[in-house]
Parts: structure tokens; sequence; C-alpha cells
């Protein structure tokens, strides 16, 4: 029983962060109906410019992470200006190749910049784990569920209850429309590439104590958090947290009940069953427009 | 009269220089594949920098005889297709006498075709028993083979009387070499392992497993794996408060394991090769004099520490040239006077090869240490 308890909340901890991560695949492809599959490289920029502020520079931690969240998003700006907006009314997939190209770049630049190791990012509040139950598990998660929910009530107030949030909501419904009525469409994408950036940058920065971080991470956690977006059908708000969530407590059952080495294959069966048989995800309707 | 002078002076110049480029032999071209970049980076990368090194040492020192080395390296970035055509050009129109590497197991073995055809000597830097296991006659190597780690824990888990343990390894290459030796070693040392898991070498939460683990009947743990995995472990072994002794494999005993793992790596157990403990070694030791030019000259050529896998290199360079300077530097003479080497004490241990042993080592070539306070301490 205590071993159910544990892989409860593994699983749930673990779900969390792809949670977080798959929220930043939701705001683009709300906004512009691409999927950004270098969504994993900002998470990973995240954890390494952290580690690059606070680590060599010596700053404190709160300043480090603003730093690192701004010099994200700068890049996630930059990103759209050069590879995204210069290919206008191109379709979706060719911008989709475009972002696997821009990924492989930045995971390239990454690692001539600060090299191929793993490193460490010391803890926020301490390595002592918390019982909850029989189970543990680190002060650090419960920062990452906090910033998770923190993420979703301030995604909800700004996309029902602020007047730009509402005007990417309108971009996502029909971008003509939206710039007929005096919406910079290409404003509204500029801002969902710097929003989804900031958000994986985050990520990256809270789990980077927990699972470390090198220039290669983007890679996997990119994937689960695609994962968990798809089973949540492409919402920025509770699908993508079920989703996550969902996922993560199937990797962890099946690890302690099957056998860890079907970890990845679970979350990438999972994938495939949604893609065929409800490609709107587990809790979106079918054909509606959602953001 | 001053004429004469300059026009002496100029025509025993040119003598002085002809004379040099006549007389001085033309330097011995030895090659090195290795996997510098690339997944098997940690391996290749301190494997060419102590290449590197070496031959710069040897020819300030006047060379072997007399001639002067050239290290002729290529990166297979741990792609055997260019492991492979990396040997053939090494071979073909480099016209090496000796080659050292791959860094990886894999590599090593696909170009073994190549070089017996060739009839060129090759020292593996890599550990996989069957690089070396059957013999054969062109093929030698340096790294300790997983099975002498193996048998070193478990040597010393008789000594503690655990009988039970559950083993937690990566689904790499290494990790189902290290996996394999365990299951095969165990009932030797009357060891039972009760749980068998493994996780894949991107993994960031091991949790699940470990749950697993502690509420099995085992008393002791071995993990195999390369950073960071392990590093994820240990970190893991101590959220779920898990009390029964951790044991590593060599394959992380290099300073970026402690620091990794952080407060998880207290009191862990791994074998290694001496070179992370030369200044902890008695001082009768064989190798502590190798072992300390190393670790001295690694430091101030680059700054890091020389690690065991760079010791790797180090070895197959001064094993090539202990040859030589004995029997002459053809392919054959080289290949020959390898198989007589007796007594070597290197980094990696004290080699002894023969016509039944290309490996050259025994599980004396490993140590135990121990992690405290963020420091390797030897266990005698």
């Amino acid at each position: 029983m205590d071993n159910l308890y544990q892989y409860l909340l593994s699983g749930l901890s673990n779900g969390a962060i792809y949670a977080l991560i798959g929220f930043g695949f939701a705001i683009i492809h709300n906004a512009t109906g691409i999927i950004n599959f270098a969504q994993g490289e900002f998470v990973m920029l995240g954890g390494m410019l952290a580690l690059f502020f606070l680590v060599f520079c010596g700053f404190p931690l709160s300043p480090s992470i603003i730093l690192s969240i701004l010099i994200a998003t700068v890049v996630g700006i930059i990103f759209e200006r050069l590879a995204i907006r210069p290919l206008k009314n191109a379709k979706p997939i060719r911008l989709i190749i475009i972002t696997i190209g821009a990924s492989i770049f930045i995971r390239g630049a990454a690692m001539l910049i600060w090299g191929k190791d793993t490193h460490a990012l010391p803890a926020f509040s301490g390595n002592d784990p918390l019982y909850i139950a029989g189970a543990t598990i680190m002060p650090q998660h419960l920062w990452i569920f906090a910033v998770t929910i923190l993420v979703i009530f301030s995604s909800r107030l700004f996309f029902n209850h602020t007047i730009i949030g509402k005007a990417m909501r309108a971009c996502a419904y029909n971008a003509q429309a939206a710039s007929l009525v005096g919406i910079d469409v290409r404003i509204m994408v500029m801002l969902s590439f710097s929003i989804s950036a900031a958000i994986g940058s985050l990520a990256g920065i809270i789990i980077a104590p927990l699972t470390m971080t090198s220039y290669d991470v983007g890679i996997m956690l990119g994937l689960k958090g695609f994962c968990a977006v798809i089973i949540g059908g492409m919402s920025s708000g509770l699908g993508t947290v079920m989703g996550g969530l969902l996922l993560g407590l199937l990797e962890a059952l099946g690890a302690g009940f099957i056998s860890a080495g079907y970890k990845d294959a679970i979350a990438f069966i999972i994938l495939l069953l949604i893609l065929f048989f409800r490609p709107e995800g587990l809790f979106g309707k079918k054909e509606t427009e959602r953001v | 009269m001053i004429k004469n002078i300059f026009r002496m002076c100029f025509i025993s110049m040119v003598i002085v220089l002809f004379a040099g480029t006549v007389f001085a032999a033309p330097p011995i071209k030895i090659g090195a594949i290795l996997s510098v970049t690339g997944p098997a980076s940690f391996l290749g990368e301190p494997e060419r920098n102590t290449a590197l090194m070496m031959v710069d040492e040897i020819n300030k020192a006047g060379g072997i005889n007399g001639r002067k080395i050239e290290l002729i390296v290529y990166d297979t970035q741990g792609d055997a297709t260019k492991a492979v055509q990396a040997v053939n050009r090494l071979i073909k129109s480099d016209k090496v006498v000796a080659i050292i590497g791959d860094s990886t197991t894999g590599n090593s073995m696909a170009v073994i075709p190549v070089v017996e055809k060739a009839e060129v000597p090759i020292i593996s830097c890599a550990a996989g028993v069957k690089i070396t296991d059957p013999v054969k006659k062109w093929v030698f190597k340096t790294a300790q083979n997983d099975s002498l780690a193996v048998m070193k824990i478990f040597e010393h888990m008789k000594e503690k009387k655990i009988k039970k343990i559950a083993i937690i390894t990566v689904s790499d290459g290494f990790g189902a070499s290290g996996r394999e030796q365990l299951k095969l070693k165990a009932a030797d040392f009357g060891i039972e392992i009760v749980l068998d898991e493994t996780y894949g070498p991107k993994d960031t939460d091991m949790t699940a497993q470990l749950t697993k683990i502690r509420g099995s009947s085992a008393q002791a743990i071995v993990c195999w794996g390369t950073n960071p995995g392990p590093a994820v472990v240990a970190r893991n072994v101590k959220q779920l408060g898990i009390k029964m002794p951790l044991f590593m494999s060599h394959g992380v005993s290099s300073k970026k394991f402690i620091e990794l793992a952080g407060e998880g790596a207290e009191g862990i157990i791994l074998p290694s090769g001496r070179v992370i403990v030369a200044d902890q070694l008695p001082g009768n030791d064989l190798q502590k004099k190798a072992l300390l030019s190393y670790v001295n000259n690694y430091r101030k050529h680059y700054k890091v520490e020389g690690d065991h896998f760079g010791g790797h290199a180090w070895d197959a360079i001064m094993l090539i040239k202990e040859a030589i300077e004995r029997g002459g530097t053809t392919p054959a003479a080289i290949r020959d006077q390898l198989e007589k080497t007796k007594n070597f004490a290197g980094i990696g241990g004290i080699f002894n090869y023969s016509e039944q042993d290309h490996a050259g080592l025994t599980k004396d070539a490993f140590v135990l240490v121990q992690i405290k306070k963020g420091e390797w301490k030897l266990i005698k």
C-alpha cells in the first residue's frame, strides 16, 4: 500500500511538470495553429540560464529567475521575428518544420555556449523530503504544483478578462475577422510566442533542481509536454493539466507494476492512441475552437 | 674578408639545415579514433586530451629512440560507420603503425575486421568484455572489463554478509553489459538478485523503481550507469528515505557525479580505477608514480582533474611507446611486443598481456572507494 501511495505521488509530481510544459504548446497552437516543437528548448534555456546566473555569476535566486525568464522570452520573440513572421501565409506544416529546425539550432547553440555537461541547480527550499501518508516528495515538487496552479489561474484571468487575452482568442477563432476589427494579428502571434517562451523557461527553472539540466534535456521533456497537451486536447486550461497528471500517473504506475522499461513507451503509445481515436483530446469537445 | 666570413657562415648554415632534414628520421605515425563529440564525449574528450598531452610529452623528451611521434586523431562522434571510415583512412592514407580507440565498445567491435585485414595493432579504450574475448591477434584493450568491477563489488558484499540485492541498470550498452555481468557473477559469491530494474538514459525520475526496491527484501542496491542517471538514483534514494547501502559502477567515478548527486552521494560505494584516489594510495603501490604524474600533468595542461577515462588513452599510448622502444616500428613488431608486455604499471592497472589475454588486468585494477563529505575515500 505504501508503494501505491508513492507511485501516485511520484506520478502526480511528474505529471505537473508535463502539464506546465504542455501549456506552452497550447498557447502557441491556439494563437497560430502551429505546434512549436522548439518548446522543449525553452524549457532547457530556462534551466541553463538560471544555472548560469545562479551558479556562474553568483546572483541570488529571484533575480536569476527573472533574468532567465526575460532572456528566454527575448529568444522566443527573436525566434518568431526571424523564423516565423517572414513566411507570410505559409502552411502550418511548413512552420512546424521550421520550429523543429529552430529547436536543433537552439540546442546546438546551447551546447556551444555551456558545453555538454549535466548540471544540478540547488533546490529552492532544501533537500529534506516531506512525508505524506508514508510517501515522500521533495519540497521542490511543492514549488512545481504551486507554479502550475498559478499559471493556470493567471492564464484563465488573462484570456477571459483582459482585452489582450480576448484579442488573442479572437485571432485563434478567425485571424482574418480579428484583423478586420482592428486587432494586429502579428502582434498577437508574437505575444503568444513570448508568453509560451516565458512559461517554458519558468518550467525549466523550477524543475532543474530535481531533474538536473543539460543542453539536451529539452527533447524528452518537450515530447512529454506534447503528449500531455495532446491528451488534453490542446486546451490552455484544465485539459492540459489533466493530460499531464494522467500521463505522469500512468508512467509511474506502469513503471511500478509492469516494468520501468516501458515507461517512455507508455507515454508514446498513449500519444498514438489519442491521435488515432480522439484527436480532439480526452477532454475536448469535437470540432470546437479551444483557447 | 668580411664577405668571406658571411659566405662561410651561410654555407655552414645551409649544411646544418640540410643535415637536419637528411638525418632526422620521419615521425612515427600513430592513429587515434575517439568519440570526442556525441553521446560518448565524456569518454572521448578526456581520452583525446590525454593522448595529445602524452605525445607532446614524449616528443619533448626526445621521442622514441630519437624519432618523434605524430598522433593523428579522428573524431568518430560515437558513430560506428565513422569509426570504420576513420580506421580505413588511418591505415590507407595516413599509413599509421598502430591505432588507439575507439572509446565505446560498439565502435571498437566495428573496426576489428578492418584492422585484422590490414594487420595493424589496435588498443581499444572501451570496457566491453567481447572486444578481447575471444582473443583476436591484432586487438588489445586498456579499459578494465565490467566483470572485474562487478567482482570487486561482490567481494565486498560477501565480506559484509550481504546476500540479497536489487539492481537498477540503465538501458544502454553500458548498463546492459553491467546487468549481464551482475547476473552472471552473483551466484559465484552466494548473492541473489531479488529485483532487476532498469531506467532510460534520459529519465529524470526513478522513484517508481526505487519504491519497488524499497518494498523488497534486498539488503543493498547496485546501480549501473553513467551520468546523469545514477545521480538521479542517488537523489531519489535519499528522497525515499531508503537506508540500504547503495553501490554504483565505475561509470560514475568522476567528480561530476558527486557534484550532481549532491547530498545523495554520501556513503555510496563504487569500484574505480586508482586515479581518483592517487594521493591516498600507500607508498608501495606500483601504480602510484604513474598516477601522480598523470594527475599533475593533466591538471597543468587542462586546468581540470584527469579521470580514469583519460587514463585508458594514457595506458594505450605508453604501451605502444614501450613496444616500439623494445621492438621496432613495424605494425607486426609492435603487436608482438605488446603481447609481451609484463608488469606495466599504468593508470588503469598493472598490465600483463599474453597470447591468451589481451585485456591484461585482474580485479585488482579496481579499488573500492566510498564518498564521504563529497570526497573519495579509499576503502582498505
